[in-house]
């Protein structure tokens, strides 16, 4: 399904991604782990298609398409989809509204047809109860005052109502306590499926108990250090990155 | 320098004939105020760009331009379905229409009113019962204040007269409705309204001022309000002039103990607008809420300048204004809140946010306080900037197409104060409007 080739990317002007290969197939939850700076987020936005984030060298097949050349709504009418790390608030902007409008748009392209407010009020009815949102969030700017895990529990709903074929999660366990991770964490099984993909970013391999991966890869300096199963999370929350630490000079934090 | 001189003795042989047609019937103090506005406008002269208060408007354009006033004894037809489009649908109100500066009749209707509440033109009163007036015509705006403001004063002839006694509620709006139409000559109008509001009385007024046509006029407007003890006043001013338009107006409210005011100024036309909104505190416990959106494109350009005073001890003030700015246009805001040395225990709070969406538009915010009380809660903030680009990738990101992004967010930019306006066919009157300036707000009319 995703097919990442030598994949080289810059965010002003400084490389941040230095050859990424990376194969996902279909009904497979690869988790991305590493240290702070070793280029997580700069891949998920490559593979979102966030604009500022140039790709230097390398291409990413999806279904056997060139990704890199779509818009970033055309990725998500594609199937692809981001939960961001850290959702913008947006007031004014209605979280119904702004969900059928993007919902709607997705279905359009797939050749279904649009939904009206009621039957889209239907449709995410049961999925509202997954994830534990209540009424009153539909009628609420979008992540307007929400907490951290109301954000967070919003990009996981988001994703059970847009059903994409390829989801990238990026830190979706970061800044939640255990209550809402087991609830994100329901969410995301829910979703697992033979047709879905998954690639979870990570720092800590705590989301990861709950949400077992298929696939675990160390991202370290741009590049992928090391690839195993899912005991290697386990390893790696017993011994750290610090086998991974790239020296300081090669290695920054990249912002949102 | 010769354009503005000739252009002021102009004004003052226009004021001398026009001084002649009225002279028969009006009383002596009318005469003198008219006089002594035009004797104040020949020694301040038109404002320039060395003036604090105007140094972003260049008023040239306006005094180049030969004006008239519309001679017009009888208003022209003006057929009822070529307003409605400034209108509000359904609205059940009263509502007066004004063409060119003179009252229409036939346009005009008024609802049930209770008892005592009087909406009629003032151009009537100050013919039959100019008595009425002389207490409180121009004793609430200064009239002094700028060349604009005395020359409304020394030509007004006409707009509305709204009184409500003591205790009265009217629950439906009031509609004032200005239209010009275009004639051979460019026009002016010198709208000027009087609404005086007794204690513990209650009423919704709404002033539209609308170009039926692409034609250049003036419109130069003075609205004074007396807010009594107790009072509630919803207030609106809708600016869709033409975009040749020259639009000048002053508001000017007074508010008395325990009342309470919320103004809402949208400028949506004009290609040339100035507007000054003075408030003035002059009894405790009373609030206002200031609200302010211009959405301007093109080359249009609007100053809006507010003055809040805080006279008295107890009084919360809320402003909120902001600009949405395409194409060359060009936004201006300079707010000033002034607390004096009584008005302790004051709560003011003054913010303006703008919005450019072309790099070739300019905004320019000066908000201010002076304080002269040492106990007092008072804050002030400006921004000026574009899209969060951030925004727009989280909702391109969910498949909505670029365009519609960005339409949403200016939407949602402006729907702070759209959900201010508590007359919901007018709200939904603004929502088409805001949306039909929006590039790309049709996409956006169709999800909403």
């Amino acid at each position: 399904m995703l097919e990442i080739k030598n994949l080289h990317a810059s965010v002003g002007g400084k490389e941040i991604l230095k050859g990424i290969d990376l194969k996902v197939n279909a009904g497979e939850v690869h988790a991305l782990m590493g240290p702070n700076g070793s280029g997580k987020t700069t891949l998920a936005y490559v593979l979102a298609g966030r604009v500022n984030y140039e790709v230097t060298e390398g291409e990413v097949l999806y279904d056997g398409k060139d990704l890199l050349a779509m818009k970033p709504e055309d990725r998500a009418r594609e199937g692809v989809f981001m939960a961001f790390q850290y959702p913008v608030e947006i007031p004014g902007v209605g979280n119904a509204y702004f969900l059928k409008a993007g919902l709607n748009a997705i279905r359009k392209h797939r050749g279904l047809p649009e939904l009206d407010a009621m039957e889209f009020l239907s449709l995410i009815q049961s999925k509202m109860n997954l994830l534990g949102l209540d009424e009153s969030y539909m009628k609420r700017g979008l992540n307007e005052g929400f907490s951290g895990g109301e954000k967070k529990r919003n990009e996981i709903f988001q994703m059970a109502v847009l059903e994409p074929r390829l989801a990238i999660l990026d830190e979706t366990d970061s800044g939640l306590d255990i209550d809402a991770l087991r609830v994100v964490a329901n969410g995301i099984n829910s979703m697992r499926s033979k047709d879905r993909a998954m690639l979870v970013v990570t720092h800590y391999q705590r989301l990861l108990q709950y949400v077992v991966p298929d696939f675990v890869h160390v991202l370290s300096g741009g590049r992928i250090a090391k690839s195993g199963g899912k005991e290697l999370a386990e390893e790696l929350e017993r011994t750290g990155y610090a086998a991974f630490e790239e020296p300081a000079t090669s290695a920054a934090p990249v912002g949102p | 320098m010769a354009v503005t001189a000739d252009a002021i003795g102009a004004y003052r042989s226009d004021f001398d004939s026009f001084l002649l047609a009225v002279d028969s019937g009006e009383p002596e103090w009318l005469q003198e105020t008219r006089k002594g506005a035009i004797r104040r406008f020949e020694a301040i002269g038109f404002p320039t760009l060395k003036m604090e208060d105007w140094k972003r408007t260049d008023v040239r354009p306006i005094t180049r331009i030969p004006f008239k006033v519309d001679p017009s004894q009888d208003p022209p037809r003006i057929p009822g379905d070529l307003i409605e489009a400034y209108t509000f649908g359904v609205l059940k109100c009263s509502q007066l229409v004004f063409v060119n500066g003179h009252f229409a009749p036939k346009l005009s209707y008024l609802r049930w009113l209770p008892d005592g509440v009087r909406v009629r033109s003032l151009g009537e009163l100050l013919q039959r019962r100019p008595r009425d007036l002389e207490p409180h015509l121009g004793r609430i705006a200064r009239v002094d204040k700028s060349a604009f403001t005395c020359l409304n004063t020394a030509f007004m002839q006409d707009g509305a007269f709204v009184h409500i006694p003591k205790g009265r509620v009217v629950e439906e709006p009031i509609h004032l409705l200005f239209v010009s139409s275009s004639r051979p000559e460019p026009t002016v109008s010198y709208p000027r309204n009087l609404v005086l509001m007794e204690a513990e009385s209650q009423a919704t007024i709404i002033e539209s001022y609308v170009g039926l046509d692409k034609g250049v006029y003036l419109t130069n407007a003075v609205t004074e309000i007396r807010v009594g003890d107790g009072a509630v006043l919803d207030h609106y001013k809708m600016q869709r002039e033409s975009e040749a338009a020259f639009h000048v107006s002053e508001t000017a409210i007074h508010q008395d103990r325990s009342s309470n005011v919320a103004s809402n100024s949208m400028s949506l036309g004009g290609g040339l607008v100035r507007n000054d909104i003075d408030t003035r505190f002059q009894g405790e416990g009373s609030g206002l809420d200031l609200n302010g959106l211009y959405f301007l494109h093109g080359q249009q350009h609007c100053d809006n300048h507010t003055f809040i005073d805080h006279a008295t001890p107890n009084c919360s003030s809320r402003e909120l204004f902001k600009g949405i700015l395409d194409g060359r246009s060009r936004g201006i805001f300079y707010g000033k809140i002034l607390v004096r040395q009584d008005a302790q225990k004051t709560n003011a709070r003054q913010t303006n946010k703008n919005l450019l969406l072309s790099k070739e538009a300019f905004a320019d915010s000066t908000p201010g306080l002076e304080i002269l009380a040492d106990d007092v809660k008072a804050t002030h903030g400006s921004t000026v900037g574009q899209l969060d680009e951030n925004a727009v990738f989280y909702l391109r990101s969910r498949g909505i197409p670029e365009e519609t992004a960005r339409a949403m967010l200016t939407y949602a930019f402006a729907a702070e104060l759209i959900n201010q306006v508590k007359v919901a066919s007018m709200r939904i009157k603004l929502d088409q409007l805001v949306l039909s300036n929006l590039p790309s707000g049709e996409i956006l009319q169709e999800v909403l």
